[in-house]
């Protein structure tokens, strides 16, 4: 066991990337991320970490900043939320296209207008097909968890592709809570230091970036998708090894409660905490409902949420981001995708929670497993259910 | 004068080309000058961040690539955050004894749209943080590579395909934006103006730039007969025109201080410069003093900041 502290989600996974070694990091500050980096700047201005930290003037060239790190050999690290992320959305599909493994953390938030800095997935959402392997964590120990992971993905010689760590702005990144810090001796023998295959080398040029001709062009796109769907072994063996290391066991899915359940809420980020407590309450009651939550999310986890849902009848999905002008939002699109080719597929309830930082209860989360329960008894399925709006 | 060094002083540069011919570029692009004698100047020992452009498409469709240097095209607007990153991971890798001691020369480049326009706030962010590093921007005074829009680096009158030469509107209404004042503003070590026709000249230039740490800016002029509607042929005496009327001055801005790169006796006028272009060739006698008014209102201030800045 390793030594835990009582500390601020941001500032361990600030500490986790730096006890990665990290040797570049570009950053521009957006709320809820900004403790993260103001960390990251501590730790080089202290002279704890061999890092040159660039702060520069937008995200755009905050991530543009990144690429020109990577691209000569740095381990290179960045975060950001919201409008951030979608400023840096040009060049967010550049990064894999040239195969540079940068980890950033997004404290994912809500997305104007109107403005909001609270927590919802509308950013992450918006982003979901720029190949990047993107795994979400549940809390501050998850956080500190998977940097390292993520760093270990994205450089591993089959992969070498750029990862995305999601977590809850502020429900998770301002939370304080006991984590357990790995050893610096455990970082160094998780994480090898970096060993690009490709550089910008003087004494070896290449040219990286150049232009697709039609004859190119999706060649290198096809090639794109199949490294990265072929990446999900690699994201196994990491996740084992950090086993290894320190313990804890992390899956592809996670479940709660799922093997006798007779109706499955597919529920994403820290509010399956919030789940949990419901599904115990529920439990006490004698019903049978439990979770489904991925950790992986691209490469989408396809055989593991199969074998995760078995053959319940009844499935509901949680999302936290609006898909307008479809009456089916991201993650229903989704788990609907999923199961469309499955030989028993379940009836899908859909829920909107928790948009621009609106409180979901465990009593919301309790009526959301109960609707499933009576959809399960013959109730109809109904349209998506936008928990808690005012009408 | 540069019709004396020019026999003689071509030998002495190095037979090398790390831009190769063969590149995409139309007859008589002087952009595609600026890079060879850029690279001619600074040997391979250089990274190159590239903004999407003319120069970009010509030089790197693959397989056909140009470029004898390590080279990265990321985007439009990001050439000089490229650099800064580059420049940046350079700094920690041979800090750490990951890379090799020794001077690697970056320089972003990027035309007069992905400078003046769409990359100057990532410009103004690469000169404030003080990345040791180049921006080159070669200025062909419009968006040439989309098919002659304009940008706020084309020069009032001229016609372009979005300030056409209409009856209500005769061409561009705007004066062309002073980008070397906007990048000598941030206190950089080293500013200059340049022209494809004054390769040695350039050459200095770029040499000068990078005998100091920091950030440094280099915009040079650099003629498109495509989009000026010219001869292709006469690129080179179409630059030492736009010097010698004075409405593209040679100068640099060392460390503040202020010095023109020729000492012209007299400027020529500015008709003779004007009416080799088809981009001007609707502009009325008023139209054409203005642009003669504005021209020598500006020559005459940047000699007056060459005498006044040469006592501090």
């Amino acid at each position: 066991m390793g030594k835990r502290k009582g500390v601020e989600s941001s500032i361990a996974l600030a500490d986790s990337a730096a006890m990665c070694r990290i040797e570049a990091i570009s950053a521009y500050p957006i709320t809820p991320q900004t403790h993260i980096v103001e960390h990251l700047s501590e730790w080089v201005n202290d002279g704890h970490l061999e890092a040159e930290f660039v702060p520069v003037e937008s995200e755009h060239s905050a991530i543009s900043a990144a690429m020109g790190m990577s691209a000569v050999g740095a381990r290179t690290f960045t975060a950001t939320s919201s409008q951030g992320l979608a400023l840096m959305h040009e060049i967010l599909f550049i990064v894999p296209a040239m195969r540079l493994p940068i980890v950033m953390a997004v404290a994912n938030r809500s997305l104007s207008g109107p403005i909001s800095i609270w927590n919802d997935h509308s950013d992450i959402m918006a982003e979901r097909d720029i190949g990047w392997v993107q795994i979400f964590a549940e809390n501050g120990q998850e956080c500190f968890d998977l940097i390292p992971a993520c760093f270990r993905i994205s450089e591993d010689k089959r992969v070498h592709l750029p990862s995305i760590l999601n977590f809850d702005g502020f429900v998770v990144s301002h939370m304080i809570e006991p984590i357990e810090y790995w050893t610096q001796e455990q970082f160094d023998a998780y994480l090898p230091p970096y060993d690009p295959q490709i550089k910008l080398d003087v004494r070896k040029p290449s040219a990286m970036g150049v232009v697709g001709i039609p004859e190119i062009y999706y060649e290198a796109r096809r090639m794109q998708q199949e490294v990265l769907m072929q990446s999900t072994p690699v994201v196994l063996e990491a996740f084992a090894e950090l086993e290894k290391t320190v313990g804890r066991k992390y899956n592809l899915v996670e479940t709660y409660k799922a093997d006798d359940a007779d109706v499955l809420l597919f529920i994403v980020g820290s509010l399956a905490e919030t789940a949990m407590t419901a599904v115990d309450n529920l439990r006490a009651q004698g019903k049978k409902v439990g979770l489904v939550r991925p950790r992986l999310w691209r490469p989408f986890p396809t055989q593991e949420l199969l074998a995760a849902f078995g053959n319940v009848p009844v499935v509901g999905v949680c999302d936290r981001a609006m898909a307008f002008g479809m009456e089916h939002h991201p993650m229903a699109q989704e788990i609907r995708t999923l199961f469309y080719d499955a030989p028993n597929r379940p009836q899908i309830c859909e829920f909107m929670i928790g948009l621009g930082g609106r409180d979901v209860t465990i009593g919301d989360m309790e009526n959301i497993l109960n609707r499933l329960l009576d959809v399960k008894n013959g109730a109809p399925v109904g349209p998506v259910d936008y928990v808690g709006v005012r009408k | 004068m540069i019709e004396q060094y020019n026999v003689y002083a071509a030998k002495l540069l190095p037979p090398e080309e790390l831009f190769a011919p063969g590149h995409k570029a139309c007859q008589g692009c002087a952009p595609a000058l600026a890079l060879r004698y850029l690279l001619k100047a600074l040997g391979p020992n250089t990274i190159i961040a590239n903004a999407t452009g003319c120069m970009e498409i010509i030089s790197s469709a693959y397989p056909d690539i140009s470029w004898g240097v390590p080279w990265i095209h990321v985007a439009f607007e990001n050439a000089a955050a490229v650099a800064s990153g580059i420049e940046s991971g350079i700094k920690i890798l041979q800090r750490k004894g990951k890379l090799a001691p020794g001077k690697i020369n970056v320089v972003a480049i990027g035309g007069d749209g992905g400078t003046f326009d769409i990359g100057l706030q990532a410009l103004s962010g690469m000169l404030e943080r003080g990345h040791n590093a180049l921006y080159l921007c070669y200025d062909n005074e419009a968006y040439m590579n989309t098919g002659i829009q304009r940008s706020s680096g084309t020069p009032y009158g001229a016609s372009t395909t979005t300030s056409p030469a209409g009856k209500a509107v005769p061409g561009q209404k705007t004066i062309k934006k002073d980008l070397l004042e906007i990048g000598a503003a941030h206190g950089i070590a080293y500013a200059a103006t340049a022209c494809t026709s004054y390769p040695f000249d350039f050459m200095d230039k770029v040499k000068k730039a990078f005998s100091y740490d920091g950030a440094k800016l280099i915009h040079i002029l650099a003629p498109c007969p495509t989009g000026w509607r010219t001869n292709p042929g006469e690129v080179i005496k179409h630059g030492r025109l736009a010097v010698h009327t004075g409405i593209f001055p040679l100068y640099e801005v060392d460390h503040g201080r202020y010095k023109m790169s020729l000492d012209l006796p007299f400027l020529k006028p500015i008709k003779s410069y004007l009416s080799v272009q088809g981009r001007y060739r609707h502009l009325s006698e008023a139209q054409i003093a203005v642009i003669e008014t504005n021209l020598k209102a500006r020559y005459e201030k940047l000699q007056a900041l060459c005498r006044i800045t040469a006592e501090v």
